[in-house]
């Protein structure tokens, strides 16, 4: 049995030893491949390899092997790995397992990933934290569908380093030609995906050849064994210092007064004390006065560590921030293109909000119907109306809010996000941003001297918007010139919004669907604001049908400045008038998603005004809202 | 002028990293402490993700009154030295039923340990609970993620657990539920007794050699903390042979096998651990009562 540690230098100089594992690196990796490539088996020969494994797992390994194991009276190493009781009965690996060992240069973490096409969401779990990837192929059967997907499955997560292990070379006769033939296979299917290179080895996790010795067994290798290999590739960590420096803010360290440190874990770059930064979003900015820890302020810090930093000024900066180097910031925006896992039972929903957790930031987001997904047995692009359990697609996705971002292939902390269900809080997603699709990051809040109230304070009133719904002919429009005509007399400052008339210019492009009276009503909420802004009363005469989009423009209004007036008119009182022959025209056909007829109208559950024309004329309704409107104004009359 | 990071200062940050973002999403947290080694790092830990300000959470000890003494002794100390409140929970009803290794079996780790920590998570309203277990340390730990969801019977269900990518950890739940997050999940023993060498941390003084009162029981090598008490419940005084030992894990001192060393120092004792030929588990006698899938199950009832 050969062995990674030095047991001499333990026993005779257990300082050297320590010194020696004290400046270990770390090197996190995966394993994948398809069922029976013998995955668990290597890791068995890994960590028994490596002295991991003590007498009494041995034994009790031993007595498994015989009882349950599936090498006969030799030991299955797998047994050690597979966990789960579960697992045990069937005998595969169904959740991703964590192991450890180390060797004279190196510590590793090994994740386990589980073969089986369900399970490809632990295979994406496994590799988004891995530095590499082995690739299991069973040599006796060559590259097969799943050596594909996990393949394209690790290059999608930007694993760099794959390492294409050809396993089970002792039941193929350590058979050059066969090994060969493999290894080209591969590199065809590697170069189409994009995989610009990879290390192939032959081994046998069963018999131990090529792991840690070259194997007599095959002369013809002449590379490096792959425990040599795994030892020296280089780490992800250490180029991430060459990138600009960003520190997502996780959490604000206010023990009193005197004293407010913003801690995170350094993402990319480096950091000193005296350093300029930027904090985004808001783009303010200010420098690095103390790098705080426990056993002293440090000069600086680097990629990985996590730490407290404070800054010469006092300004806003709270969890969800990114500190960054001034001169080089990452930017913010609210629509993006990204590649999706999807990970639920539950399949993607476009258009319903899930929350986005992208490094400290937590917003609203919304996922348009995929552009297309991929096959990822073939990688063609499919067209696909939704992602379901396992899908892997592109979507475009949209924040409620502006998120601070860097394409995932740019850095992985800015760009990887998962996405949690509102309603289970399951992580049903995960995600890689590709790109911005607005260019939000160009386009700044303008920062206005004069302000929404000094607009409104000129022209002497509090700026509101009456926001009349009712059926078609109803007599909002009659109504709303009313009461227009009336705050005119008074002196006040208004301007009406007519729903014809803006079909006519703004939403020429618009029709009749439900999307396109979502798109009509978002528009002119945009516009009324606006206009509010600009201090003024603004009434706006549109049938608004939908309850939903009416509280949208609420929402976007300040607390009390949007009332709701219902005109109530019964659709056979509407239809009677029928003031422009629509309804005739709908009932015989000739007009489609008219609303009362073949489209719904919500009525208002608690409106601030509520009219019933059956009851009331034009003229004692206007009266009536005026009365109302002054009534809450009265404080500026 | 800036070395790479080595794999203690990674590990370190990583925890660090889940510590602050348990403070920053959770209600209520809480820190299990159980005055062990691994307790001690955590502690640590958290005193340096934290500073200048003591960790924002209280220490909770799930108490079985079975512990040794010296770790009763260390447990207010180092919360004092910490600034952190400590809570004790003792289930009432294993205190009043006189629930013990010797008399109830499987039954102690039961009542006191699982029983007891739901008791107290529940009593408390603690959402997340910060637990040091390490994925080295036994089979169905090793699958277990770093934020590990509970659901509002404390139940652990392993089919069925979130994908846990890079470093985001999804710590919503709805009012009852509540997550156990381990941020040493990635550390091993060594590891955690590096760390302890080079931070200077104070351990209880059971992990060094020292001769010691022991007994031999069904095969084992315990150590008498507490002559008075073992007689009553063993119905006999046990025959007490002085060896120099100590312990490589640390639990109820009648469940907690001794191991015969004359490792008095750190290095004394990571060297020992390193040339060892069993594992940091065999000495302890819960993980084997029920067979070979009795960590798991312990852990879909609710056991920490």
């Amino acid at each position: 049995m050969s062995s990674y540690q030095t047991d001499a230098l333990i026993s005779e100089d257990i300082d050297a030893y320590l010194e020696q594992h004290q400046h270990k690196s770390l090197l996190r990796f995966i394993t994948c491949g398809s069922v029976d490539d013998g995955k668990s088996t290597l890791i068995g020969r890994l960590l028994y390899d490596s002295k991991m494994i003590f007498e009494d797992q041995l034994a009790a390994l031993e007595a498994d092997s015989k009882r349950v194991g599936t090498q006969g009276q030799d030991i299955d190493f797998a047994l050690l790995v597979d966990g789960l009781a579960a697992e045990r009965e069937q005998g595969i690996t169904i959740d991703v397992a964590y192991r450890f060992f180390t060797t004279e240069k190196r510590k590793f973490i090994v994740a386990d990933t589980p073969g089986h096409e369900q399970y490809t969401r632990n295979m994406v779990t496994g590799a988004s934290t891995a530095d590499l990837a082995i690739i299991l192929i069973d040599a006796r059967k060559g590259v097969l569908t799943q050596t594909k997907r996990h393949s394209y499955l690790a290059h999608l997560i930007g694993i760099r380093n794959i390492v294409l292990a050809v396993n089970k070379m002792d039941l193929v006769d350590y058979d050059v030609l066969r090994y060969d033939h493999i290894v080209e296979d591969y590199r065809c299917f590697a170069r189409d995906i994009g995989i610009a290179d990879f290390t192939a080895i032959p081994i046998s996790g069963f018999k131990g050849d090529n792991i840690t010795t070259l194997s007599p067994n095959t002369p013809w290798y002449t590379g490096k064994t792959l425990i040599e290999h795994l030892e020296n590739v280089q780490l992800d960590v250490t180029s991430d210092r060459q990138k600009p420096f960003r520190l997502p803010v996780q959490w604000v360290n206010r023990p009193n007064l005197d004293f407010r440190g913003f801690a995170g874990q350094i993402i990319s770059g480096v950091v000193g004390v005296g350093d300029a930064v930027r904090i985004l979003p808001s783009g303010k900015t200010s420098a690095v006065s103390r790098i705080v820890t426990l056993d002293g302020d440090l000069d600086m810090a680097v990629a990985g560590q996590s730490v407290t930093i404070c800054l010469t000024d006092e300004i806003d900066c709270s969890r969800g921030d990114v500190i960054a180097a001034s001169e080089n910031p990452p930017q913010a925006a609210d629509q993006f293109e990204s590649n999706l896992v999807w990970m639920a039972e539950d399949a993607m929903i476009p258009g319903r909000a899930y929350w986005l957790k992208l490094a400290t930031q937590t917003v609203s987001a919304t996922i348009q119907p995929p552009k297309y997904q991929v096959n990822v047995n073939t990688m063609e692009h499919l067209a696909a109306k939704t992602l379901d359990l396992n899908a892997i697609g592109v979507a475009e996705i949209t924040t409620d809010r502006a998120i601070v971002f860097e394409p995932y292939a740019d850095n992985r902390a800015l760009g990887g996000f998962i996405l949690i269900d509102k309603l289970t809080n399951a992580t049903v997603a995960a995600g890689m941003l590709n790109f911005s699709l607005r260019r939000a990051q160009n386009v700044h809040w303008q920062a206005i001297d004069i302000s929404r109230e000094a607009h409104a304070q000129q022209k002497g009133q509090s700026p509101k918007l009456l926001w009349f719904t009712g059926l078609s002919g109803s007599g909002k429009s009659t109504i709303a010139n009313l009461v227009e005509k009336k705050l005119y007399a008074l002196g006040r400052h208004s301007f009406l919004l007519d729903g014809d008339n803006v079909r006519h210019g703004l939403n020429k492009d618009l029709g009749f669907t439900d999307t396109d009276r979502i798109e009509n009503i978002r528009r002119v909420g945009e516009v009324a604001k606006l206009m509010t802004d600009a201090g003024l009363i603004v009434l706006t005469a549109f049938i608004s049908p939908f309850r939903a989009e009416r509280d949208m423009v609420r929402a976007m209004m300040p607390v009390g400045e949007f009332l709701e007036i219902f005109i109530d008119t019964p659709l056979e009182e509407a239809e009677r008038r029928d003031v422009k022959g629509l309804y005739k025209k709908a009932r015989s056909g000739a007009l489609k998603n008219f609303t009362g007829i073949d489209s719904p109208y919500e009525a208002p559950e608690m409106p601030e005004i509520h009219v019933d024309t059956t009851r009331m004329s034009p003229e004692d309704a206007a009266e009536l809202i005026v009365e109302q409107v002054v009534g809450i104004w009265s404080p500026d009359l | 002028m800036l070395h790479n990071l080595t794999h203690l200062e990674r590990l370190e940050a990583e925890s660090i990293h889940v510590m602050r973002e348990v403070v920053s999403e959770a209600d209520k947290p809480v820190m299990l402490y159980s005055v062990g080694k691994d307790s001690a790092v955590m502690l640590h830990l958290a005193r340096k993700a934290f500073y200048p300000s003591p960790p924002p959470f209280p220490l909770l000890h799930v108490d079985t009154t079975w512990k040794f003494r010296a770790m009763y002794e260390l447990r207010e100390k180092a919360a004092r030295d910490a600034g952190m409140e400590l809570l004790v929970w003792q289930n009432p009803e294993a205190l009043e039923r006189g629930i013990n290794p010797f008399d109830h079996g499987p039954l102690h780790t039961d009542m006191w340990k699982t029983e007891g920590l739901k008791q107290a998570l529940d009593h408390y309203g603690f959402d997340v609970a910060f637990g040091g277990a390490r994925r080295d340390e036994e089979k169905s730990r090793a699958k277990e993620r770093v934020f590990s969801f509970r659901s509002a019977n404390h139940r652990w269900d392993p089919k069925n657990q979130r994908p846990e990518l890079w470093n985001l950890y999804n710590a919503r739940k709805a009012k009852g539920e509540s997550i156990r997050v381990f941020p040493i999940s990635n550390w091993t023993e060594l590891d955690i007794w590096q760390y302890i060498q080079l931070n200077q941390i104070e351990i209880v003084p059971l992990y060094f050699s020292a001769p010691r009162p022991t007994f031999e029981y069904q095969g084992g090598l315990f150590m008498a903390d507490d002559m008075e008490r073992l007689e009553r419940v063993m119905g006999r005084r046990p025959e007490i042979v002085e060896r120099s030992i100590r312990f490589r894990t640390l639990g109820c001192f009648p469940l907690t096998g001794a191991v015969e060393s004359e490792a008095t120092t750190l290095n004394d004792v990571i060297r020992e651990m390193l040339l060892t030929t069993s594992s940091e588990r065999q000495g302890r006698v819960i993980d084997k009562d029920g067979g070979d899938a009795s960590m798991e199950k312990k852990k879909q009832e609710g056991y920490f």
